[in-house]
């Protein structure tokens, strides 16, 4: 498969600037460390000349900025999707969230995506400069020397349980399309179910009670979107933006995962943004796994305007005893 | 803050008996918002009703709770009450301390204990009440009647009666239904033509009533009061005005082979037909799938020999718009297939039929001139076997026939072994059945009058199997009260097929959002007290689009729906439920989830220019619910995402508060 390297998106979008498909272009641009890198609008050839950068850390799924990007009037935008990224948006546009007449997709490849946590892991602190390679980076720290790290061995979750290499929408191409992987990604959730409920609640108690409440799962998520959040609404009756107590905690990130389901694709960015590491998209993964069970297999995003089971209504749907039935059978 | 007022009913000893009225109303005084409270033994008398009036004036209520019966019994009354007392009907709460409280409960302690609670939950409710004024619309004053037999026609009669106007879709070429095949009808034994014929004549007389015939409904959008309606009308290829039914064209059409549909295809008709002689519009039509003229240009005998010119081949479909204030379903029944029940040798012998194909045969205008004989040979069948229960009555695992009774087969099973063997005495009847059932007027004395005076074999039992041998056919059954087995060599067996609803039912139930069970009969809104009407408002049912029903019961249905029609369209304004959704536009994302989940289609959206904060504008995609088709069923409040919708008179806020109050 052809690599796509930075300076192939580069020309691809000057190109693109230049014959005035699009005004601007959403992208990554680093930040104050090379692994530091973060989505950017470029307005202009010599910004994007600048500041562009796409490597192994450019994990972030850019799709949501076009919930507001694509409402301003300044012209059609032009975003690089990778295949994960793909379900997101046409999950948003499915939502009406996007303004597909607006955007001009490319669609690239993607091998995964680092983690760096992990890079940190092998390394050690103190990194000072990272050079990138085909499939591997070298990294430069302060106190332990070079190291030499295969991006393999330090993938990001959801990377490393990828459940696509297939862009499902785009306006052009760069190099192949792939296929949607035979992946792994729901055997933590099983490892879940099977525990007792009193091991289940004790993990989730662990992990949820490390949460500062930062809101950045919630910032970066493309399915939370909302003109106004359920938890900053007086009115809503579960508004709270600070830790009051343990049990509301919980209720933020259940309340959340109930809001998303049916329309989380599973992009995993709430995980990779928590500071606190707490692996939030396995209660997603739960609920698209529930899905899955009770209404057939269902991928969000898999398609714009698809209608997802929960808002649809058909003469075999589960009825709700049966529903508890089934999960209880397959938790036993 | 509310100034609320608490009344305690007894309704006699039905609540006193096992709720302490008077612990209830102290207990209920010390919760916030609450002003007055007292008991009182019949608060929905007059002399309660003025207790409550007197209250609201005396300490200046804003907010009332009433703790009795259940608010479907009395919620309207204490309404009107609240209004007599100056007050917005909606600050009215009732807390259903009878049905779900004493009557349940026996003991004092536990009943008074709930009871306060219930009280409780409906007082912590009114503290978040708001003032509700209903919405108006108004009434197109012109109703639609989909379905011309003799249901259609009732209604369509009885609304133009009453000086409205009323268009009737029907698909085939003339109104008249089932009941235009049928030969006499139970349980008077009148001719069946004789007294629908008249009636099909009123309808094309009445300057009120339009027929469109040969044509059918393609959209329905709109609401209550407010129907926009395409209808389709199919080319005939015969200009309608001025064709007079002479039916010399359907004598000359050269294209002779055609099963007739209205003789169920015992005899044949030509390309160009008109079904039958009383048919309305009595205008012909050329069926383009036979019509050597339309399906190759060679032919146009008819054209030729039309002295009136009214033949047009090129006649094309015709689309017509029509706004309705009332829709009227009438789509009526068709006989179950025989393809599954071949154990009775439907297939494989001309002289197994179906119950209509018998009307047909003892028709005087039939394919045999009205007289009994074998399809096969013309011959005068000597024995003739009826089987019931064909396809009715079926366990719900079958996937051959219905779980329903079809209702009318016994009554016509008894009129054909009555009428077969009182022009024939010298044939034997035989009926099979399950069980005979006959009530209705004057039903039971027919049945038994075939028993007794016309001597028919009624034997309890079900038909195993009927094999052709030679000219007979052995009809294997058995007896179930003499305890055996039967073998009888007939000469004709006739099928009393279960009926099924029109399947144009199903996609009309679909553009009319209106509710279905899963037979495909139209559901109504309450089958005891809401007969004839649909759950969703403006849409009428009747006939046997709503069950199994004889003429008798179809005629006072439609007349009933007529009436239910009539009722709405007299009105010059519609006044709505003002507990309907409410989408808060500030937080609507614009994400579709209420639009798909909508049953009654009352959400659109709209794009809107809002100022932000920054000082710039967005547009931005909002909901918009159509508070005239809104039913405030509140499916939309809990799909959407993030709390935009929301059910006025039952917030999230008031449902929260009310579960928080039960629970504490």
């Amino acid at each position: 498969m052809q690599k796509i390297t930075q300076k192939m998106l580069i020309d691809k979008a000057v190109s693109l600037l230049d014959n005035g498909t699009v005004t601007k272009v959403l992208g990554w641009m680093e930040g104050q460390f090379k692994y530091d890198v973060s989505p950017f609008v470029f307005k202009s050839k010599e910004a994007l000349e600048k500041g562009f950068v796409f490597n192994h850390f450019c994990g972030a799924n850019v799709s949501k900025y076009l919930v507001k990007e694509t409402k301003k009037d300044e012209g059609k935008i032009l975003v690089f999707l990778k295949p994960c990224d793909t379900y997101s948006f046409s999950q948003l546009v499915t939502e009406n969230r996007i303004k597909k007449e607006n955007v001009y997709v490319v669609g690239i490849p993607c091998d995964g995506m680092m983690d760096i946590s992990k890079v940190k892991e092998i390394s050690g602190d103190g990194i000072i400069d990272i050079e990138f390679k085909d499939d591997k980076i070298n990294v430069k720290t302060l106190y332990d020397g070079d190291k030499e790290i295969n991006a393999n061995d330090a993938l990001l979750e959801r990377c490393s349980n990828c459940k696509s290499k297939k862009c499902v929408y785009y306006d052009e191409l760069m190099g192949e399309n792939g296929e949607v992987s035979d992946s792994n990604r729901f055997d933590e959730v099983e490892k879940l179910e099977k525990m007792s409920e009193e091991e289940r609640f004790n993990f989730w108690q662990n992990e949820l009670s490390r949460c500062i409440r930062c809101n950045a799962c919630r910032d970066v998520c493309p399915a939370c979107t909302c003109e106004k959040c359920v938890f900053d609404n007086p009115k809503s009756g579960v508004e709270n933006k600070a830790i009051a107590d343990s049990f509301e905690e919980k209720m933020f990130h259940i309340i959340r995962a109930f809001h998303v389901a049916g329309r989380c694709t599973d992009c995993g960015e709430c995980s990779r943004v928590c500071p606190q590491n707490i692996p939030l998209h396995l209660l997603n993964r739960k609920f698209i796994k529930d899905i899955n069970s009770f209404y057939g297999d269902y991928q969000a995003g898999e398609e714009i305007g698809n209608r997802a089971p929960l808002v649809d209504y058909t003469l075999d749907d589960i009825e709700p005893n049966e529903g508890v039935m089934k999960g209880d059978e397959e938790d036993a | 803050m509310q100034r609320i007022g608490v009344f305690v009913c007894w309704c006699g000893s039905n609540i006193a008996g096992t709720v302490d009225v008077e612990a209830v109303s102290n207990a209920l005084k010390n919760e916030p918002g609450v002003v007055f409270s007292t008991n009182y033994q019949y608060m929905c008398s007059q002399a309660g009703q003025d207790l409550i009036i007197n209250a609201v004036k005396e300490h200046n209520l804003t907010g009332i709770v009433v703790c009795s019966c259940s608010p479907r019994m009395h919620e309207a009354t204490f309404r009107k009450t609240a209004q007599a007392a100056g007050l917005n009907p909606y600050m009215v709460e009732i807390a259903n301390i009878r049905e779900q409280c004493s009557w349940i409960h026996k003991d004092m302690a536990l009943g008074t204990e709930k009871a306060i609670i219930l009280g409780k939950a409906a007082v912590a409710k009114v503290n978040l009440n708001a003032p509700l004024t209903p919405g108006e619309s108004p009434v197109t004053k012109r109703a639609l009647v989909i379905g011309g037999g003799i249901a259609g026609i009732q209604t369509a009669l009885d609304i133009a009666d009453a000086g409205y106007e009323v268009d009737i879709v029907e698909t085939k070429p003339t109104i008249g239904g089932k009941m235009a095949q049928l030969d006499k009808t139970f349980p008077t034994l009148d001719c069946a033509a004789c007294i629908l014929t008249p009636k099909m004549v009123d309808v094309a007389q009445n300057d009120k009533i339009r027929i469109f015939s040969y044509s059918e409904v393609c959209d329905i959008k709109g609401f209550v009061g407010n129907f926009d309606v395409e209808i389709k009308k199919k080319a005939r290829y015969v200009k309608e005005d001025i064709c007079t039914g002479c039916g010399l064209c359907t004598e000359k059409c050269p294209q002779k082979n055609v099963p007739n549909e209205f003789n169920l295809g015992m005899d044949n008709r030509r390309a160009i037909y008109i079904p039958f002689a009383q048919a309305v519009p009595k205008v012909a039509t050329i069926d383009p799938n036979t019509c050597n003229m339309l399906k190759n240009g060679k032919c146009g005998v008819c054209a030729k020999v039309c002295t009136a010119n009214a033949i047009d081949y090129t006649q094309k479909d015709e689309i017509i718009h029509e706004k309705y204030g009332a829709i009227v379903a009438a789509t009526g029944f068709n006989p179950i297939s025989m393809d599954k029940f071949d154990e009775y040798a439907y297939s494989q012998s001309k002289d197994v039929i179906t119950s209509l194909e018998f009307e047909r045969l003892t028709n005087a205008a039939g394919p045999s001139q009205g007289h009994l004989v074998r399809p096969s040979d013309g011959e005068h069948p000597h024995t003739i076997v009826f089987v019931q229960c064909v396809g009715s009555r079926c366990a719900s695992c079958s996937e051959k026939g219905k779980e329903y009774c079809s209702k009318i087969c016994c009554m016509y099973t008894a009129k054909h072994a009555m009428l077969t063997r009182d022009k024939y005495p010298d044939t034997e009847v035989y009926v099979f059945y399950i069980d005979v059932r006959t009530p209705g007027k004057s039903f039971d004395e027919f049945y038994r009058r075939a028993v007794e005076e016309y001597g028919v074999h009624y034997i309890k039992g079900m038909v195993g199997k009927v094999s052709p041998e030679g000219k007979k056919l052995i009809v294997q059954g058995s007896d179930l009260i003499a305890d055996k087995q039967l073998k009888i060599e007939a000469d004709l067996v006739v099928l009393a097929a279960a009926i099924e609803p029109d399947k144009s039912a199903r996609p009309l139930a679909t553009m009319l959002t209106a509710s279905m069970d899963t037979n495909d009969f139209f559901t109504e809104a309450h089958p005891k007290l809401r007969p004839v009407e649909s759950p969703t408002a403006g849409v009428f049912l009747s006939g046997t689009c709503q069950g199994p029903k004889d003429i008798p019961e179809t005629v006072s249905q439609a007349s009933a729906a007529a009436a239910k029609v009539i009722g709405l369209l007299s009105k010059d304004k519609l006044k709505g439920n003002p507990c309907i959704a409410n989408a808060n536009e500030l937080m609507c994302n614009g994400c579709s989830s209420c639009e798909k989940v909508c049953p009654y289609g009352a959400i659109t959206y709209v794009e809107k220019e809002f100022r932000m904060p920054d000082r710039t504008t967005m547009i931005r995609r909002v909901a918009s619910v159509n508070e005239a088709v809104c039913q405030g069923c509140g499916a939309c409040t809990v799909a959407c995402p993030s709390g935009a919708m929301d059910l006025k008179g039952f917030t999230s806020e008031q449902i929260i508060a009310e579960v928080d109050a039960i629970c504490k």
